[in-house]
């Protein structure tokens, strides 16, 4: 018979066997020779770390317990992995292009970078896995108990505890060694995903080796097996339905979810292509895994006496025929499912203890710009993960002392499963649907969490440790919708599948219904876009806006982070791409983000966010940060519509001044004019009353017919005079507003019928038009000055109408608050050029003495309109002369 | 004058054939995603046996179980054989996915 120190011995050289398998693997990789390594091959053997001693050992005993079901167990994850294209592809996708370390860091990410997140999927995953690694230490100490038990020679063995703990420890070495040697997850565990592959053959090995033997040694071939099977116990297994379809989706859930499949699957992935072999391949090991786990089972329990462990019947079955070789080759192929399963299984759990809870704890703890100035980061972070490995063993290990190492630990599977499981809906809503939210998946998680714990974890360690009996029966404090396991009323469920029903159900329904109504910020809202649009855009994480930072201080972190080797090839990668020398580039958006990527691919990312952002300054984009780039944004645009506006405004009143310039130039040019016709005005009757005075006074012989003449014409110079004086006393006064109205209501018609008669004497020429009935208008205004305006209107179109037969037509048009009264003459109208300056004082167009005025009527007529409350204007384009008065009406 | 005849004929020609390669890549990644449905239907056919009380025999679920395993592993060799044939005229895998699943 086999003795212990043999079989220690087997193990040691096992185990030598990986140390240098892991340690060629390694060194390959070093030296770049990876062709081998990154073989599709070796991705689909390293899946195998879903086959743990559980299954190895466990599934033929679940055969032998439960017939067929146990074959749910790989269903699940042969749909999940023919159906590749739909889930895992994008998930690898997000995985490689985002650094994803962990599942809980996956899930932080995509949630804005939460850490509390991140914190939740860790918790779930540590109590999810450690009864998990407690199981595999209960499997190798009971296979070594096997030999023990079946050794003629009859060594005891040491103590069971004994040896987990020697498992335990020799696995956390193991694990530490080749776990954590390198921080940059992109250059990947070769070393242990190359041991796994061989364990993967091995325990496949193993198991297939003891099958044969059953089958053909043992039974005599497929035909006989059939009708041995059908003959068996196991015939008598009838399919519970539930049980069947739950557990099937509860294994394709944990495949997804549990965190060392993660590790495997996405963060150990090398190339996107694997996947794609590994989704037939990978079916094909499972099925070849569980291919004679019935025939197992089934002369098992034929040949062995009744009350023996289905469990262990892989070994028991050689070693009761004899056959230590063979039961020896099952040994480690037990011993490498629990190994592999540990190794995975602690690099993953330790990245996410290290990334999600000790790193906040120790960055926290660190005084502002803390990963700056204190501490080496990486010698922090390497030791936080190797202390992580080992605490999570040294976990497992005191769960298995605890649990007693008894039946309870076998069914902790399927309740690990679901733990992990409730991960799925807050992964599957993050990578699907951009609309899931941080808060939704905080309260789905917990949500799922508290029911899985409440309905199975806690009732897993029998009645009356955790819950008192009372409970399970009628429920707390007697509420029976509270049992917990029978949740409102869903009775004679399969504790597993009542524990999955409600979870999976109610976590999703709190996730969605909080997502749906909650808002997610900023940053969740970018990081889901981009991971729910993965496969879309070649990814672009959200950019650092500032480059206040400098190069240097980052240089720094980042070499305390993944090595100053590392760091120092980064940066001077990417000031060579900016065309740049040295090791220090340009701090641009690019830059950071890359770095930062290149960060997280160490420390995660929610971490790596938090060390950038304290020496970028800001950790996050806030709301308030957007609003005031945004603000900052409309007030440059208006401030340059203000310039805007000024400045035509500006030419807008530059024009007005040439032009006000150009017509003070005419006007002063006129004025000169009139003040040497005003003078001669002036002068001449001036000089002509002098003279006839004189001739008066020194002609005392003259005729009194003369003397009547020479009086009158004195007199007319004299009123000529007057009459010009007057002009412009009027004038002076209307400008100086010292003029009073004597405001009455009055007949517009009336009003003209005056002014008519009043410039009556010189009318025989000119023909005047006039439509009496738009006359009869009332209107209030002061009727003697607005006969003055009319009048002087008249008045000109007789001086100036140069028509053969003038014509003058007055026209009222009503507009809604106004009267137009024009007056239109047939005569050749006035130049453009002159019309600006018509109404101004001392303009006059045309030859003085033909007009017998000094230009004064224009301007008084303005000054009039003006009181009056109205208008006077020149209308050009109305076949002649054409003034309109504009009175407001009554 | 020697190229007067190229520039028309020779996209002409290779569009066409980019045509049928993307439509036939679609359809496989159509497939790809058919495949785990059917996986799922004819796992959970079990469930549907032995209504009318007729027993199905332990040996013969469990071939059929193992025969429904192979098919599956054998599509999905096809499936995984035909997407990276075709992802070798239409680029990268990425590429023709943005018009398959959109």
């Amino acid at each position: 018979m086999v003795p212990f120190n043999l079989l220690v011995g087997v193990c040691l050289l096992y185990v030598l066997l990986l140390f240098i398998v892991a340690w060629a693997a390694e060194r390959r990789a070093l030296v770049g020779k990876t062709a081998w390594l990154r073989s599709p091959m070796i991705y689909t053997l390293s899946l195998s770390v879903y086959c743990t001693a559980w299954t190895f050992y466990g599934a033929v005993g679940y055969a032998a317990r439960s017939g067929l079901e146990y074959l749910t167990i790989y269903l699940g994850p042969t749909i999940v992995m023919i159906g590749w294209w739909v889930v895992l592809r994008k998930l690898v996708r997000i995985g490689r292009a985002q650094r994803v370390t962990s599942i809980a860091d996956l899930i932080s990410l995509r949630f804005g970078k939460s850490n509390l997140l991140g914190v939740i999927v860790t918790v779930l995953a540590v109590l999810g896995t450690t009864p998990y690694i407690a199981l595999q230490l209960q499997s190798v100490t009971l296979s070594f108990a096997v030999f023990a038990a079946n050794s003629s020679t009859g060594w005891t063995p040491p103590d069971l505890a004994v040896i987990a703990l020697w498992v335990a420890a020799g696995l956390a070495v193991f694990t530490i060694v080749f776990g954590t040697r390198n921080l940059d997850v992109n250059e990947r565990h070769h070393g242990v995903v190359m041991a796994i592959a061989v364990e993967a053959v091995v325990k496949l090995m193993a198991l297939i080796a003891v099958g044969v033997f059953v089958v053909w040694n043992v039974a005599g071939g497929i035909g006989p097996m059939l009708e041995r099977i059908d003959a068996s116990p196991i015939a008598d297994w009838q399919i519970d339905h539930s049980r069947w379809a739950g557990l099937t989706f509860l294994s394709a859930a944990a495949f997804l979810c549990l965190p060392r499949m993660f590790q495997v699957l996405v963060v150990e992935n090398q190339d996107e292509d694997h996947l794609a072999t590994a989704s037939w391949a990978f079916p094909l090991y499972l099925l070849a895994m569980s291919l004679f786990v019935v025939p197992i089972a089934v002369v098992g329990l034929d040949l062995l006496p009744a009350g023996s462990n289905p469990d262990l019947f892989v070994l028991t079955i050689p070693l009761h025929e004899g056959h230590e070789g063979l039961a020896t080759l099952a040994f480690l192929g037990g011993f490498s499912s629990a190994t592999s399963m540990v190794i995975v299984a602690a690099i993953a759990l330790s990245t996410m203890v290290s990334n999600h809870i000790a790193m906040p704890i120790w960055l926290r703890s660190q005084p502002a710009g803390g990963a700056q100035m204190s501490g080496d980061v990486r010698y922090v972070l390497l030791i936080s993960r190797r202390i992580s490995i080992a605490a999570i063993l040294a976990l497992g290990y005191i769960y298995y002392r605890l649990s007693g190492g008894g039946a309870a630990l076998a069914s902790i599977g399927l309740i690990a499963f679901a733990g992990v499981a409730q991960v799925l809906p807050a992964l599957l809503g993050g990578i699907f649907w951009r609309g899931a939210t941080r808060m939704g998946a905080a309260t789905g998680l917990l949500t799922g969490l508290i029911v899985w714990l409440y309905t199975l974890f806690l009732p897993s360690f029998g009645g009356g440790t955790v819950f008192p009996d009372l409970w399970m029966s009628q429920g707390p404090l007697g509420l029976e919708f509270l049992r917990p396991q029978a949740l409102f009323g869903v009775q004679g469920l399969d504790p597993v599948v009542h524990c999955v029903f409600w979870s999976m159900t109610l976590n999703t329904g709190i996730f969605a219904l909080v997502s749906i109504f909650s808002f997610p910020g900023p940053m969740e809202r970018l990081q889901g876009a981009q991971v729910v649009n993965a496969l879309e855009a070649p990814s672009r994480t959200r950019s650092w806006s500032d480059s206040v930072v400098a190069a240097e201080d980052l240089l720094i972190m980042a070499q305390r982070i993944v090595g100053s080797n590392h760091a120092q090839a980064l940066f001077q990668a990417q000031a060579a791409l900016q065309g740049k020398g040295g090791y220090l580039p340009d701090i641009t958006p690019e830059f950071i983000t890359n770095l930062e990527r290149k960060l997280a691919g160490s420390v995660g990312a929610a971490t790596a966010h938090a060390m950038v952002g304290q020496i970028v300054g800001g950790t996050a984009v806030s709301v308030q940060d957007l609003m005031a780039v945004a603000d900052e944004a409309a007030q440059i645009m208006e401030y340059s519509n203000q310039l805007e506006t000024q400045s035509s405004e500006l030419t807008r009143t530059a024009r007005q001044l040439r032009e006000a310039n150009s017509k003070l130039t005419q006007l002063s040019v006129q004025k000169d004019a009139f003040l040497s016709q005003i003078s001669h005005e002036l002068r001449t009757p001036m000089t002509s009353i002098r003279a006839f005075s004189e001739i008066l006074r020194d002609g005392p012989d003259l005729l009194a017919e003369e003397q009547v003449k020479y009086a009158t014409i004195i007199h007319d110079e004299a009123e000529r005079l007057t009459r010009l004086l007057g002009d412009l006393l009027d004038l002076s006064v209307l400008e100086n507003g010292q003029v009073r109205l004597n405001v009455q209501q009055v007949l517009l018609g009336d009003v003209i019928d005056r002014a008519i008669a009043a410039s009556g004497s010189s009318l025989k020429q000119m023909k005047i038009r006039r439509v009496h009935v738009n006359e009869n208008v009332q209107i209030s205004t002061d009727a003697d000055r607005l006969v003055q305006v009319f009048i002087n209107i008249i008045s000109n179109a007789q001086k100036y109408c140069t028509a053969e037969n003038p014509e003058l037509k007055i026209k009222i048009k009503a507009l809604d608050e106004v009267l137009h009264i024009d007056f239109v003459d047939n005569g050749d109208g006035i130049a453009s050029a002159n019309q600006a300056v018509v109404f101004e004082k001392f303009s006059r167009l045309t030859d003085t003495v033909k007009a017998g005025s000094a230009g004064l009527g224009l301007a008084i007529c303005r000054e009039i309109m003006t009181k009056l409350n109205g208008q006077i204007q020149y209308v050009p384009g109305q076949g002649g002369a054409a003034f309109r008065v504009i009175l407001p009406k009554a | 004058m020697w190229c007067a005849g190229w520039p028309i004929m020779a996209p002409r020609n290779q569009s066409l054939f980019l045509e049928r390669q993307s439509y036939r890549r679609r359809r496989t990644i159509d497939a790809a995603r058919l495949v785990p449905l059917l996986g799922l239907i004819l796992i959970f056919l079990p469930l549907l046996w032995g209504r009318a009380g007729a027993e199905i025999k332990t040996s013969n679920a469990l071939i059929y179980l193992f025969s429904v395993w192979v098919v599956l592993v054998i599509l999905a060799r096809l499936v995984a054989w035909r997407l990276r044939k075709t992802a070798a005229h239409a680029d990268v895998f990425a590429k023709a996915d943005d018009q398959g699943s959109h």
